[in-house]
Parts: structure tokens; C-alpha cells; sequence
């Protein structure tokens, strides 16, 4: 297919609006931009939207809720201790008379702050080094692929585990620096393969030859052809550090009293947890929410980014067999089929 | 193929001695297994608190610390002393039973099923089946295993209450005071370990389903198994000797990924359900500064990854003939 008649930036905003022949209205020709075909394609995926507004609400609440909420994540009313939910404590009151609401909000704030800023540090990390040894090779890259080896051997949730302690009483961005230190191998040795191949492209090479610095040519060229990767595993990294943090946290390891996070949250509220559920069926909740939405988000990314994803096609293959089958009794439905037909061909 | 299976076997022992040194050398900087003596009061005399060093081998360097207990390790299979002295030897070979028979049940339920529901999923695409397994997938890796054993722990306390029975234990490996037959001490340790079995295997099938359901997708477009079953081969036949033999390919190399979240989350499961086995041990210990148990159980722990990487390379090359030339 070479010239589209009606696809500009409508159809996907528009959806089904038109449903009659007013798509077929003359527009001028205009190419689509990667941009706007990523943006079309992470769109059409439900559950990634519905994942993405999830994790925007979730920040949303847990930084500006605080706000409204009359209590302090440390107060302790002491005229209700262990009640369930109630109007003046939305999610009930902890033994010593917390305010359960604001404690799980404020545990959701540090949880998502943590698993942002771990996943921002470690991709970071993970591109400089994995790009580095890709470009360089020899010894840089042998050490590199030996270190990720090791890591497999030594889980790093144990280094973690021995670490943390000596932590105890500093700063918390600490701990984010420790969990981002060992979060970064993975995403490095995938980074480093794709550097392998880009390397020996033709545009790589050109500026090899004009001269240009090495670390330029990582910086304005390779490491600019795999910004979708990097997003990608940006966004699950987000999910795998909440989990980390979570996990560390439960054991007294991670986020230390009178800090409070999801981990810690749940924790407490386990010890009491079956016959007082509420201590940590929120915290609980908001956490398998919380991963599930970047999840989500993480998976639609990578259909959308990812050219070669068949994913996405595939369904839509067969979406498009079911409108066809469809189109014969709904003349409208037709109109859709052929439009997502045509996408399809481009 | 020998040559190969020797040469990652010597890799992965080589990878296993630096990865004890290291956790023994951190543990070592970070640990002070003296504070408690220390802060005493009225404080002890430092003849007593150089007397104490002394024992502990804190006097000299780490790296000969290391040596010393390593060769006690590997000469007599000796793994030192706890600090308040008690041998860790006899302790590693219970806590080490308690472990394996979690760790080996909780995998082999887990690879079986995960494989079996990544299969169906790939071959029922779009069905009702598929959805329902992608759902459950991302929804268990999505669930840390401490608040999967917290629920799981919930569920089973709220069928006890409603059937009046005890249907599912929850706590510790066996019941303790427990006398009865070989068979009924065997009954009730598998009643046990119900409950932590499936902590584990849930995670598992979810991570294992994943990739066997895109390997088998790519699968299942290819060339061969038209071919397969163009020459005569019936389609249940086709898939499962041409089909699920090339999918399972790159799940052997997943193998040795899944064993290592296999640990990290046994460590959780073993405290969630009150098992006293290695996972238990490692946080013990941290919170004991005691640097013999950390290392100890490290090398448990790396030779159990480098066991199941070793397996997955004998499994990749049983699987994939290209590597046996």
C-alpha cells in the first residue's frame, strides 16, 4: 500500500465516531510520524491505558490525599485503637491507634518514590555500562559479563540483606542507591547486545571515521537507538524495585521506623492480619495495584514501541476476522474493519 | 559436548568460590559480632574483649579468615562455628533437608504446571483459557511472595474455621510432639508442606507460563511443524515432538533465572510459615552478625544456582542438537 487515502491523526482519537462514509472524505496525504503510530498503537491497547491512568491516580492520591486528611501518618488518636473502617478513620486504626489512611498513603508515597527513582538510576546505569562494554569490548566487556554472571550466582537480594543493616539510622536515599547498585545487570547485558550489532552500523561507523569522541558516539548514537528499549525496562524496573523495596522492607531490612513504607505497612499488619484485616488488606492492595499498573504499562510499551512486535497484530488479526464476520449483518461495523485493515497493511 | 558441559562447570565452580569470598569478606566489613560484649555494663576489661576477638579469628585479615575457614570447609567439610560457639555442620545438614524438600517440590510443581499452562495458552490463543492465564500471570508476578503466603495463610485459616477441621497447617515443618508410624510422620510433613509448596510453585507457573507461551507462539508460526504435519504426523504429535521440544529450548537457559527468584523467594516463604530451614538461617544470622552462617549459607545457595545452571545447560544441550557437535 502506498498512498493513505484517510489515515491522518484522526482515526485513532476519533474511533468510531465516524461510522458512515465521512472518513472516506478527502485529506490530504500525510505520512504518519513514528511518534504518532506509537502513540496510536500504545493507545489502542486497553489494558495499557487503563494501567498508565492507574499509576497516575495512584501518585496523585498518595501525594496530594495527605493533604485532606486530618491526621498525621504518627498521630495516634487514643480514644480508637484496632477499629475497622469507619467515617472518621476511612481505613481504620492500627493497635496503637495510627491512622491507617494516612499511614498507607504515606507508605505508597515512599514505596513509589523508591521504585521511581531506583528504576531511573539503575536504567541509567544499566545504558552507560552495558553501551561501554558493547563499544569497547575486549577487557570492559568481559568484566562486565563476569559481573552479571556473579550476580546470578550471588543472589542480590542477600548482598542487600547483609548490607542494609550498617544503613540503619542514614538516609533512606541510601537504601535507594543500594537497591538501584544491584538492579542494573540485566538490563546492561541486553543494552550491551544490542550495542554489538548497532556498532557496525553504517552510521556509527561514518562517525567513527569524522573523528567523533567514543563516548559522543555512545551518547548521540547508539544509546538514542535503543531509547525504546531503555523506556521499556525503565518502566519495569519501576515494578521490579517497588517489589524489591517492599520485600527488603518487610524483613525490617529496607525502610526503617518511623519511616513507613508499603513493606513495613504490611509487616505490622501482618502479625495481626487474621483477625484484623484491614491493617493490611489496603497496603496489600495498593501494592499488587500499583505493580500490576506499571505491568501493564511496561507490557503496552513494548508492543507499541517494539516494530517487529506481533503482538499486537496478531490480535488485531483477529479482531479484524471477527468484524469482518461481523460487517456482514452491521454495514457500519464494516466501515471499522477496513479501517483497522488498512492501518494493519502500513 | 563433554568439553562443553566441563567448561561451564568449571566456570560456574570458579564463579561459586568468588561469589562466597565476596559475601564472606562483606559480611566480615559489615558485621560486629562484639558490640553486645562492648556495650556491657559495667564494661568488660579489654584483655576479655582481645580475648574474644582472638577466638573469633577478628584479628586477622579477611582474606585469611576466609582461608581458614574455607579449607576447614573443603578438607573436612567442617563450616566452623556459630559466634556463641555452637557447630554449624550438624545445623546445616537439618536446615538444608527443610530447604530442599521446599525448594526441589515447589520447582518441580512449578516448571511442570507453568510449562503445561504456557503450552495450552499458546495453542487455545485467544480462548478463554489464554486470557484467564495471562490474567493470573500478571496478577501472581505482580503479588510479592510475602503477601501471596500472608493470603494464602488468610484462606487457610478461613477453611479451617468454616469446615471445623484443620485442612491446611500453616505453621512449622511438622507438628511438634507429633509420634506415630513412619507413614504418619511422613503424612503430616506432607501436610506441612502444602501450603509453602504452593507459596512457591504459584510464582513459578506464573513466570514459567509467560515465556513458554511466547516460545511456543513463535513456534507455532513456524515452517517446520507445517511440514511436520504435512508429511503425515497427526497435529497432537506433531506439536509435541517437533512443537514443544524446539519451545522448550530457551527455557532451559530461563532454568538457572528461575531457581535464583526461586531462593530469594524461599527465603520469604521459610519465615512466612515458620520453617526453620536455610532462608531462615541467612536472616538469623544477619541479624546475629554472624559471618560463618552468612557464608555458609551463601555457598548453599551458589552451589544450588550453579546445580540447576549446570542442569540447564545438560538440558540445552539434551534439548538442542546443534549444541552436542
Amino acid at each position: 500500500m502506498t498512498v493513505n487515502l484517510n489515515e491522518g491523526d484522526s482515526s485513532g482519537t476519533t474511533g468510531a465516531a465516524g461510522g458512515g462514509p465521512v472518513d472516506a472524505a478527502v485529506e490530504p496525504s500525510k505520512a504518519t510520524g513514528r511518534g504518532a503510530l506509537i502513540v496510536r498503537r500504545f493507545l489502542r491497547n486497553k489494558l495499557a491505558i487503563s494501567g498508565l491512568i492507574a499509576i497516575l491516580l495512584l501518585y496523585a492520591v498518595a501525594f496530594i490525599s495527605p493533604l485532606f486528611s486530618p491526621y498525621d501518618y504518627k498521630f495516634q488518636d487514643y480514644g480508637a485503637f484496632l477499629q475497622p473502617p469507619s467515617p472518621s478513620h476511612w481505613f481504620g486504626t492500627t493497635q496503637i491507634g495510627e491512622d491507617v489512611f494516612t499511614q498507607t498513603m504515606h507508605g505508597l508515597q515512599k514505596s513509589l518514590t523508591i521504585g521511581l527513582l531506583v528504576a531511573l538510576i539503575s536504567t541509567f546505569v544499566a545504558a552507560v555500562v552495558g553501551s561501554a562494554a558493547g563499544y569497547f569490548g575486549k577487557w570492559s566487556d568481559r568484566t562486565l559479563m563476569w559481573i552479571v554472571d556473579l550476580l546470578l550466582v550471588l543472589p542480590s537480594f542477600l548482598i542487600i540483606a547483609i548490607i542494609s543493616p550498617s544503613l540503619r539510622g542514614e538516609n533512606w536515599l541510601w537504601f535507594v542507591l543500594l537497591l538501584a547498585a544491584f538492579n542494573w545487570m540485566i538490563t546492561a547485558r541486553i543494552v550491551r547486545g544490542m550495542t554489538l550489532t548497532l556498532k557496525e552500523r553504517e552510521f556509527v561507523k561514518a562517525a567513527r571515521f569524522m573523528g567523533e569522541k567514543p563516548w559522543k558516539i555512545i551518547s548521540k548514537h547508539i544509546l538514542p537507538n535503543m531509547a525504546s528499549l531503555l523506556i521499556i525496562d525503565g518502566t519495569i524496573n519501576v515494578g521490579s524495585a517497588v517489589l524489591a523495596e517492599t520485600g527488603l522492607s518487610f524483613f525490617g531490612l529496607g525502610v526503617q521506623p518511623p519511616d513507613v513504607s508499603l513493606g513495613t505497612l504490611i509487616r505490622d499488619g501482618t502479625r495481626a492480619s487474621l483477625t484484623f484485616p484491614w491493617l493490611f488488606v489496603f497496603s496489600g492492595g495498593l501494592l499488587v495495584l500499583a505493580v500490576l499498573a506499571v505491568n501493564f504499562v511496561g507490557d503496552g510499551l513494548r508492543d507499541a514501541l517494539d516494530p517487529s512486535s506481533k503482538k499486537g497484530r496478531a490480535k488485531e488479526k483477529k479482531k479484524r476476522r471477527a468484524e469482518r464476520d461481523e460487517a456482514q449483518e452491521q454495514p457500519a461495523a464494516a466501515e471499522a474493519g477496513a479501517r483497522k485493515r488498512e492501518d494493519d497493511d502500513r | 559436548m563433554i568439553g562443553f558441559l566441563l567448561r561451564r562447570l568449571v566456570n560456574y565452580v570458579v564463579l561459586c568460590l568468588v561469589a562466597t569470598f565476596l559475601a564472606f569478606s562483606l559480611a566480615s566489613l559489615t558485621f560486629d559480632p562484639i558490640t553486645k560484649l562492648r556495650e556491657l555494663n559495667p564494661p568488660p576489661p579489654p584483655s576479655a574483649i582481645a580475648a574474644v576477638e582472638q577466638s573469633l579469628h577478628l584479628d586477622q585479615p579477611i582474606p585469611q579468615r576466609f582461608f581458614t575457614w574455607f579449607s576447614g570447609v573443603v578438607t573436612e567439610g567442617n563450616f566452623g562455628e556459630t559466634i556463641v560457639g555452637a557447630p554449624i555442620t550438624e545445623e546445616l545438614g537439618r536446615r538444608m533437608g527443610i530447604s530442599l524438600r521446599l525448594f526441589l517440590l515447589g520447582t518441580l510443581v512449578g516448571v511442570l504446571l507453568g510449562v503445561l499452562l504456557g503450552v495450552v495458552s499458546a495453542i487455545r490463543q485467544y480462548k478463554f483459557s489464554d486470557y484467564f492465564a495471562t490474567l493470573y500471570s500478571f496478577i501472581i508476578l505482580s503479588t510479592p511472595v510475602f503477601l501471596l503466603g500472608t493470603l494464602l495463610k488468610y484462606g487457610a485459616l478461613q477453611l479451617n474455621n468454616a469446615t471445623g477441621v484443620t485442612v491446611l497447617k500453616f505453621t512449622g515443618e511438622y507438628t511438634p510432639g507429633f509420634e506415630g508410624s513412619w507413614w504418619a510422620m511422613l503424612l503430616d510433613r506432607l501436610h506441612h508442606l502444602v501450603l509453602p509448596t504452593l507459596t512457591i510453585a504459584l510464582g513459578q507457573i506464573a513466570f514459567y507460563s509467560r515465556y513458554q507461551r511466547s516460545a511456543m507462539l513463535d513456534v507455532l508460526g513456524s515452517d517446520f511443524l507445517r511440514t511436520a504435519q504435512a508429511k503425515g504426523l497427526s497435529r497432537s504429535k506433531a506439536l509435541f515432538k517437533h512443537g514443544l521440544r524446539t519451545a522448550l529450548i530457551p527455557m532451559a537457559t530461563l532454568f538457572a533465572f528461575g531457581f535464583g527468584l526461586l531462593i530469594t523467594g524461599g527465603v520469604f516463604t521459610e519465615r512466612l510459615f515458620t520453617w526453620y530451614g536455610m532462608g531462615d538461617w541467612l536472616l538469623t544470622g544477619i541479624n546475629e552478625q554472624d559471618t560463618n552462617i552468612v557464608a555458609t549459607v551463601t555457598l548453599f545457595t551458589a552451589v544450588l544456582v550453579l546445580v540447576s545452571g549446570w542442569l540447564s545447560d545438560v538440558l540445552y544441550a539434551a534439548l538442542d542438537p546443534r549444541v552436542r557437535v
